[in-house]
């Protein structure tokens, strides 16, 4: 028996041998859906690996709070609310900084850290150089993608403006915080590590600077396991209120946090989907290979069963080739999901600031991708040999019946007439073998679905540049003041160098709520009919600020539940602290963040506080720009500059490289799936068909017209394939739109036709690739084969 | 009485093919004339090399030394496109298995081939000659062994081939059947005055042959001309 076993194992390389194109192809798709299950699941591992160990050695605090000011004395009130373990308070203060060579400002955030002992919370991990010591004057902690990104090394001096006075500060040690781990300054929505940094003095050093002795005004807490985080944040709201608190807020909404989070979930259905996708193809080309192999080798399996093999030793012979194939994909996928992995880990550390991050990944996660990889191989077999399996032996030795046709749907329609000899070939192949066009179909549309979805990325970010930039933010730059200031600041700012035209901007902190429906957010004042900064309307045409009530950004109604003409409650969270009742007057249209806008005006007189701005929107001759940021700069009063071309451009160099990358690789993935389907139902159909391909040849037909028989086959598949594939793709893309909608930012569903047709472009491309290779066979037929008997 | 016109003349036609390691000397030498609208069976064991012979006057294989003329053009000078248009144009070919498209009905399998010929018959008028007119419309697999094979021979001579050869063209099928195959071949050859040529190894159908060439162990043996051909009906086996 072993020496038949040994020959069934020989029979079976060569059996493989035989079809190793078509097995090729197969391994290949197979090592797509292992490699991108490794790498989704691995990076997301890694991940987590890095976060949870960083929060949990740095003690991430698990409620967060931003204040205006309050004496450290309340520390006891918050440490006696139930379920709060450890509680920090610093000094957080916003600045401007100076550094040579750059023309702009960049901002940043000074905090404190106490004297003597290390935090209780958010603790600081040390790259290089060394802590601060006690009351240590003139010397700061830089986070280390701030000094990265402007090559500063210990001991070099950074200009800041603290609180209206000019200091140059030395950075004595470089750190990174878990706080943040994905940082974005004010007003961006990409991080901009060259012009936002993050900064650590002592805290009482900080305190003198910006007259904070005593005081506090932001708070962090941890909780005990267990308590409820809702009861915290209501009863620090009800301590801090007095204080000029904003609404506190835990881990989920902490925007470092969350962001890790965000990118996590996206992983995860990019982690389940795509394998899904591959090792479903996979098994579909197994089956159709499978059906081929038992089908020629039927007469063999008639012999194998006469001479007394079970059905399970022949499943488990053919399971056993397939297997063979999974332990090549297996390895390919492997080793190329770790290459993948490792590759996208590394992009990530361009955007989050762990201490350390390298690619790793679970055994579970191996043997989760192995497993299911095996699994869809199996499907694919046992659904192909459960005919043979089934046959006795005297009949499986007899030829298959011949094959029985019969006019299509369409010729019975009365459309024969259109159609030529050649051409009823194809149809009728097409139709009677309805399941394996369906999935061919399938096949080759999932290839293209992918090529549209990686394509529309780029398509929806150029949109969302283009509505964010071209049509509401119109204005050069975005300045921002420390405190509201009288209308007569614009006057000043009028006459600075370069300026062309100045709209003035009212932003107050207010907590929206419409029956138990709540949100924090800000509202925007603005001039009726502003130019630079507009609000759009839904169809994106620049709209007037309503007179009367509130224009809210879509999908702030959606929180809030409500719509136009609805009342909302506004609790203004500065100064006096008014309780406001204004309806909802228009619904805008805006892709990032969540905003109220108002007439200016109006909402200043709600305020009661006259007419005052917190910003303005400037138009600006690039000529000036130099001596312009050179003037800003130097003016205390001003917190924040935001240049939205320097946001753009950055946005676009780090996504476009990254969406590169993407695209690259979803191309290489698309062209693997529709060659592997292509050339494999081309190849099994020139298989099947060898002989009644050989009697055209004999009868007088040329290659082209034999080869239009097996390509016409194709072709019809691949016009299927086109609408379902585009199909495909535009659900996958409104599905990626609603997982990614959310309260930070929103992905318009905007596919360019170039989108479309590039994609099938693509798929078209490497349907010819394997057009070309079946062309060979083809040439190859061999036309004594034709008169040979009965197969 | 038939014009003794030449269509395949060969000289010293050899044939070698390798299998694996050994060489097998398919034809040794075979010079033959084949006249014009004979029926002419080829008789001989397998391996005699008759079938080989065949698939080079048709146009299928080429010969290791030889040649081999089609009426006064050398086969052996044409290229890969003129040999296909040979068989697009002259040559009718009858299989063993029969080979019909399973996906074409009677009248397409015969449609197939007149759609490229230059002068063809009407495909019914094809199926009607060899007694299927009332099948046209059926597909292979709902047709007889016989009747599949007088289909493939309805698409032979729908071109209106100068020859037709046919391999074993009775070979699948039982001795009644296989009389009204040959029936239909008879027919062709007398009316249209196709060259027919019919490999066989079954002696019997030599009767209704006007020639009949014995192939042995790859050389041409005895060739008996048949003054009085039977009809088939008279043939048994």
């Amino acid at each position: 028996m072993t020496q038949l076993i040994d020959a069934m194992n020989r029979k079976l390389m060569r059996d493989l041998w035989n079809i190793k194109g078509q097995m090729l192809a197969i391994v290949l798709v197979m090592t797509c859906g292992i490699a991108t299950f490794i790498m989704s699941f691995g990076v997301i591992d890694s991940l987590k690996l890095s976060r949870d160990i960083y929060y949990d050695r740095y003690q991430f605090a698990d409620v967060f709070a931003q204040l205006k000011r309050a004496p450290r004395a309340i520390r006891q009130q918050v440490m006696d609310i139930p379920g709060v373990s450890a509680v920090e308070m610093r000094v957080v203060f916003g600045v401007t900084i100076q550094v040579d060579g750059m023309m702009e400002p960049a901002s940043g955030k000074l905090i404190s850290l106490p004297d003597g002992r290390k935090p209780l919370l958010n603790n600081l991990y040390l790259r290089s150089g060394r802590m601060l010591r006690p009351d240590e004057d003139g010397a700061i902690l830089s986070s280390e993608a701030f000094a990265n990104a402007h090559g500063f090394s210990l001991g070099d001096r950074v200009s800041m403006i603290i609180n209206g006075h000019k200091q140059a500060l030395k950075i004595v040690g470089i750190v990174l915080s878990p706080e943040y781990v994905y940082s974005l300054g004010p007003g961006a929505i990409f991080p901009d590590d060259k012009r936002f940094g993050i900064f650590w003095m002592s805290e009482r050093v900080l305190e003198a600077a910006v007259d904070m002795d005593g005081a506090f005004n932001d708070i962090s807490i941890r909780m005990d396991r267990g308590a409820n985080v809702e009861d915290i944040k209501q009863d620090m709201d009800i301590i801090l209120k007095p204080y000029g608190g904003l609404i506190a807020y835990a881990r989920n909404e902490q925007m470092s946090n969350w962001f890790v989070q965000n990118e996590m979930n996206q992983l995860r259905v990019m982690g389940l989907f795509a394998p899904m996708i591959f090792l479903g193809v996979a098994a579909f080309l197994i089956n159709v290979v499978m059906t081929r192999q038992v089908a020629t080798q039927r007469e063999q399996i008639g012999m194998l069963k006469a001479v007394g093999y079970s059905n399970r030793e022949l499943s488990l012979h053919y399971l056993k080739m397939v297997l063979l194939l999974v332990v090549f994909g297996s390895i390919l996928g492997i080793g190329t999901g770790i290459w993948l992995g490792a590759g996208m880990t590394n992009m990530y550390t361009q955007f989050f600031h762990f201490p350390i991050l390298k690619f790793s990944f679970s055994p579970e996660v191996m043997i989760f991708a192995v497993l299911f990889c095996t699994l869809s191989a199996i499907a694919g077999t046992l659904i192909a040999i459960r005919q043979a399996a089934k046959l006795p032996p005297a009949e499986a030795m007899r030829p298959e019946a011949p094959t029985h046709f019969h006019r299509t749907l369409l010729e019975r329609m009365g459309l024969e007439k259109f159609f030529s000899h050649l051409s009823r070939i194809v149809v009728r192949h097409v139709e009677r073998r309805p399941f394996r066009t369906l999935f061919s179909t399938l096949g080759v549309g999932l290839s293209m679905s992918i090529l549209v979805f990686a394509f529309f990325m780029e398509d929806s970010i150029d949109f969302l540049l283009k509505v964010q930039f071209d049509m509401a933010q119109r204005e050069d730059i975005n300045l921002s003041f420390v405190t509201p200031r009288a209308i007569t600041a614009l006057e000043e700012i009028r006459l600075m160098p370069g300026v062309m035209r100045v709209e003035p901007v009212r932003s107050v902190a207010a907590f929206l709520k419409s029956g138990h429906y709540a949100k924090r957010s800000s509202i925007t004042g603005l001039r009726p009919a502003p130019d630079l900064h507009r609000i759009l309307t839904k169809k994106l045409r620049a709209a007037p600020i309503p007179a009367q009530g509130l224009a809210l950004s879509s999908k702030l109604a959606e929180i809030l539940h409500v719509k136009k003409g609805d009342m909302l409650t506004v609790e203004v969270l500065e100064e006096r602290r008014p309780v406001l009742h204004i309806r909802v007057a228009e619904i805008v249209e805006e892709f990032i963040g969540l905003s109220a806008f108002m007439d200016m005006d109006q909402l200043n007189r709600h305020l009661n506080e006259g007419t005052v701005i917190t910003g303005a929107a400037v138009m600006v001759d690039p000529l000036w720009n130099g001596p312009l940021y050179q003037k800003i700069k130097n003016i205390p009063a001003i917190i924040g500059m935001t240049i939205l071309e320097k946001s753009r451009q950055i946005f676009r160099d780090v996504m476009g490289e990254n969406l590169m990358k993407m695209v690259t690789m979803n191309i290489i993935f698309a062209s693997l799936i529709s060659f592997g389907v292509i050339y494999n139902t081309a190849r099994i159909a020139l298989s099947e068909r060898g002989r009644e391909l050989a009697t055209l040849r004999v009868l007088g037909l040329t290659k082209g017209e034999v080869a239009y028989i097996l390509f016409g086959e194709m072709t019809v598949i691949i016009l299927l394939a086109i609408p379902v594939g585009l199909f495909i793709g535009y659900m996958m893309v409104l599905g990626m739109a609603r997982s990614l909608d959310t309260e930070l930012f929103r992905i318009p569903v905007v596919i360019e036709t170039s989108t479309y047709g590039m994609s099938v472009i693509i798929v078209v491309a490497s349907s010819i690739l394997s057009f070309y290779l079946v062309w060979r066979q083809v040439e190859n037929i061999d036309l004594v084969s034709a008169q040979k008997g009965v197969e | 009485m038939k014009a003794q016109n030449i269509t395949f003349r060969t000289e010293a036609l050899t044939k070698d093919y390798m299998t694996g390691a050994t060489v097998v000397h398919a034809l040794r030498g075979v010079t033959l004339e084949i006249p014009q609208g004979d029926m002419v069976v080829l008789l001989g064991p397998s391996g005699s090399g008759k079938s080989t012979f065949l698939n080079i006057i048709g146009g299928l294989d080429s010969p290791t030394s030889g040649e081999v003329y089609f009426n006064k053009d050398r086969l052996s000078d044409y290229t890969e496109k003129q040999l296909t248009l040979f068989r697009r144009h002259n040559v009718g070919f009858v299989f063993q298995a029969y080979n019909l498209v399973p996906s074409l009905t009677a009248f397409e399998n015969v449609a197939l081939v007149t759609d490229i010929s230059l002068d063809p018959m009407p495909p019914a008028e094809a199926l009607t000659a060899v007694g299927l007119g009332d099948r046209a419309r059926h597909f292979p697999s709902q047709l007889s062994g016989g009747e599949q094979q007088r289909v493939a021979i309805a698409r032979a001579i729908a071109k209106r081939p100068e020859v037709l050869l046919c391999d074993e063209p009775t070979g699948a099928l039982d001795s009644e059947t296989g009389i009204v195959v040959l029936k239909a071949l008879q027919k062709v050859n007398k009316n249209f005055g196709t060259t027919t040529i019919i490999i066989t190894h079954n002696a019997a159908i030599a009767a209704m042959a006007d020639r009949v060439i014995h192939f042995g162990d790859g050389r041409v043996g005895e060739v008996t001309v048949n003054d009085n051909p039977a009809s088939p009906e008279e043939i048994s086996w």
